[in-house]
């Protein structure tokens, strides 16, 4: 008997969700439009970077440097200057992001053995600038190292950094496992919440209310369609990143599939919890905005990393399950490994979601006050 | 069937509900007339085991509808005063699904709803949200009416809807109270109170009074006037302050004048107004009447 109750519940739940264009747009076309903005604009790669050269001495050795250097896919020359004053006009015009300044007589000067290269970077975004340095000066110095090597054919150190996981840093295998905690962050608990509060808005509820339904069915019917909308909305995620941005899923699939489950639950029990609280859609959209979608966003060490951040923030951010969750997803999709790694972060997920079920069917009140 | 003692309900400062008892009977068609912000709606979610009241006791069938509230949410059909169905399922789809949430389906009470059923199945497939007003509420009587409930909760159930509708969801009623259900209705509509066989006045929280409707009029002891003539604000302006006139107010096209029998109202009124075309009539009260006095003498 109690089957097909849920099931109407549930059924009438789907209708509710496919004749709302907007909830299908939130639903459906969020999680392509970030794959592909987080993919695509917000990337820390380089990628042909303008710079400028002013070169004093014109010899063969910096010549061949900087040619070395703008053959790389990294760079591109743009500016060729005779002047300091043009290294000033050159990046006020956008022109180049970084400048390289040889002195004279660089060539002669590195044969005695101290040469020196002058580095100038935009540093109006310092982030890029760092990233643009790092590189100029790692090839410069792979150059000399190079150098040394043919002429004085002395055995050397070559150090070599390797980044593991992410070899050649492509920021979207970062992005991607961020996106899906964003959006199901976000479609789980905002959608629920909305949802339970509009029947509250809407007078529904009063009738829900003296029906004979249980207090249970009702949470749990509100709660399966999204459950399953979730899943796959993650199952997009992970096959446009896949396809479009070669995000690998190098550990078990499964396992992925059930943490992403265990992670729906967390954010559906605060979306549920937060419908208990409040009496009006756009309260329930407020509400899941300022204290689920901007922490996840700025505490989950998705964009910002944990450790950099002062330490009252650091422990709130021990207190957002999303940051246990990109930790999971990070370590599963990315280092492959299994649920021995990473059974800590697991067991405190499914502690919140009992923890906020709990509190969710004690707040969901019998009655309208 | 129903008993209500002693209710009280404040929300803050304001306090909706001050001391309300009245009983149903089993079978019976009970009206509560009152204007807006009268405290019906608090009433009804009280009774409807939606609201807990602040004093004060309600037993439905023996039952306490605070202790005992699923008893009563199984016995009770509730209609909100505000359109609460599903506005972007179907008709069909809403009538489905409350079935199912009553454990019962359409077809098992069909025999209820027959003839409402029967205006609704054109637009079956209509949302609800698209229906006319008057459809609406014939809906939603149907979802309310879905499980077979002993008990009939209406708040409002005919306001925002066209004359038409209204008088054939009132027939509709007077056939239910044929098939046993007792039902309690309430409307800010004093017309609609004839129709009932006992109603209780209700104004701020409070019953004025409780009777049937005859019973109401006949307790009225003041004589009623009817004038019609032109410029019936200056009319009912000098009425106000002439000698012996307690009450008068605006009744569609003419004014209801409330006095003594010998207020000899025509010819002092022609006095003042000699080109107003005045007509003056003794007719007897309504229940309209009754209440509006009630009411100015409660505000005094």
């Amino acid at each position: 008997m109690k089957g097909h109750v849920l099931r109407a519940f549930v059924k009438k739940e789907f209708l509710h969700i496919f004749r709302d264009y907007r909830t299908l747009m939130v639903l459906f076309g969020m999680p392509i439009a970030q794959v592909i903005l987080f993919g695509y604009a917000i990337t820390t790669e380089l990628r042909d970077v303008k710079i400028g050269v002013w070169d004093m001495s014109k010899d063969q050795k910096s010549i061949e440097l900087i040619s070395n250097i703008t053959s790389s896919e990294f760079f591109a020359l743009n500016d060729n200057v005779s002047a300091s004053h043009e290294i000033e006009a050159s990046f006020k015009k956008g022109r180049v992001k970084a400048f390289l300044v040889f002195p004279n007589d660089f060539g002669n000067k590195l044969e005695r053995g101290t040469a020196s290269i002058q580095i100038i970077a935009d540093a109006s975004d310092p982030n890029t600038a760092n990233i643009i340095t790092n590189q100029l000066t790692s090839i410069i110095q792979r150059w000399d190292m190079l150098e040394k090597s043919k002429t004085l054919r002395r055995a050397f150190i070559d150090t070599e950094v390797r980044m593991h996981y992410n070899p050649e840093s492509k920021s979207v295998l970062l992005f991607v496992p961020g996106v899906i905690t964003i959006i199901l962050m976000l479609v789980s608990a905002m959608l629920t919440s909305i949802s339970i509060a509009r029947e509250k808005e809407m007078g529904n509820m009063e009738i829900l209310l003296v029906s004979p339904l249980k207090p249970a069915v009702v949470i749990i019917g509100k709660i399966l369609p999204y459950l399953m909308l979730s899943l796959v909305n993650a199952l997009i995620i992970m096959g446009i990143g896949n396809v479009v941005f070669e995000v690998p899923v190098n550990g078990s699939f499964v396992l992925l599939l059930l943490e992403c489950l265990l992670f729906i639950v967390v954010a559906l029990s605060l979306g549920v919890f937060i419908s208990t609280k409040v009496e009006s859609q756009q309260m329930a959209l407020m509400m899941s905005l300022f204290a689920l979608m901007l922490p996840t966003i700025l505490l989950s060490g998705f964009i910002f990393p944990i450790s950099s951040m002062p330490l009252p923030l650091q422990w709130i951010s021990h207190a957002m399950p999303p940051k246990y969750f990109i930790i999971i997803i990070k370590a599963i999709m990315l280092k492959g490994v299994g649920i021995a790694h990473i059974w800590k972060e697991t067991l405190i997920l499914s502690l919140m979601a009992v923890f906020f079920i709990g509190l969710s069917v004690k707040n969901y009140k019998s009655r309208l006050e | 069937m129903l008993t209500v003692s002693n209710i009280s309900k404040s929300y803050g400062e304001v306090r909706a509900l001050n001391g309300i008892n009245f009983e149903v009977d089993r079978g019976e068609l009970f009206g509560l007339i009152g204007p807006d912000g009268a405290g019906k709606t608090s009433l009804f979610r009280i009774i409807a085991t939606l609201l807990l009241p602040d004093s004060g006791d309600v037993s439905f069938d023996g039952h306490d509808v605070i202790t005992d509230y699923e008893f009563v949410r199984k016995n009770v059909g509730y209609m909100p005063g505000r359109f609460s169905l599903y506005q972007d399922l179907s008709v069909k789809e809403n009538l489905e699904f409350f079935a199912t949430i009553f454990n019962t389906t359409v077809q098992e009470n069909k025999h209820l709803i027959e003839d409402i059923f029967k205006q609704l199945e054109p637009f079956q497939n209509r949302r609800a949200g698209d229906l006319s007003g008057g459809m609406k509420q014939k809906l939603a009587l149907s979802c309310a009416l879905i499980h077979k409930p002993t008990m009939l909760l209406l708040d409002e159930p005919t306001t925002g809807v066209d004359a038409i509708s209204r008088k054939e969801f009132w027939g509709m009623l007077q056939r239910l109270k044929k098939e046993g259900i007792t039902i309690v209705v309430s409307t800010p509509y004093m017309d609609e109170s004839k129709l009932c066989d006992r109603v209780a006045l209700i104004q701020d929280g409070a019953i004025m009074d409780l009777d049937t409707p005859s019973g109401i009029v006949n307790r009225f002891d003041k004589t009623v006037y009817k004038v019609t003539g032109n410029n019936q604000y200056q009319l009912l302006s000098k009425i106000r302050t002439m000698d012996g006139v307690q009450n008068a107010y605006p009744f569609g096209s003419s004014l209801h004048v409330y006095g003594s029998p010998e207020l000899n109202l025509s010819g002092r009124l022609d006095e003042h107004f000699p080109d107003a075309d005045i007509q003056v009539e003794i007719i007897p009260a309504d229940i309209e009447d009754t209440f509006m006095n009630l009411m100015t003498r409660d505000h005094e």
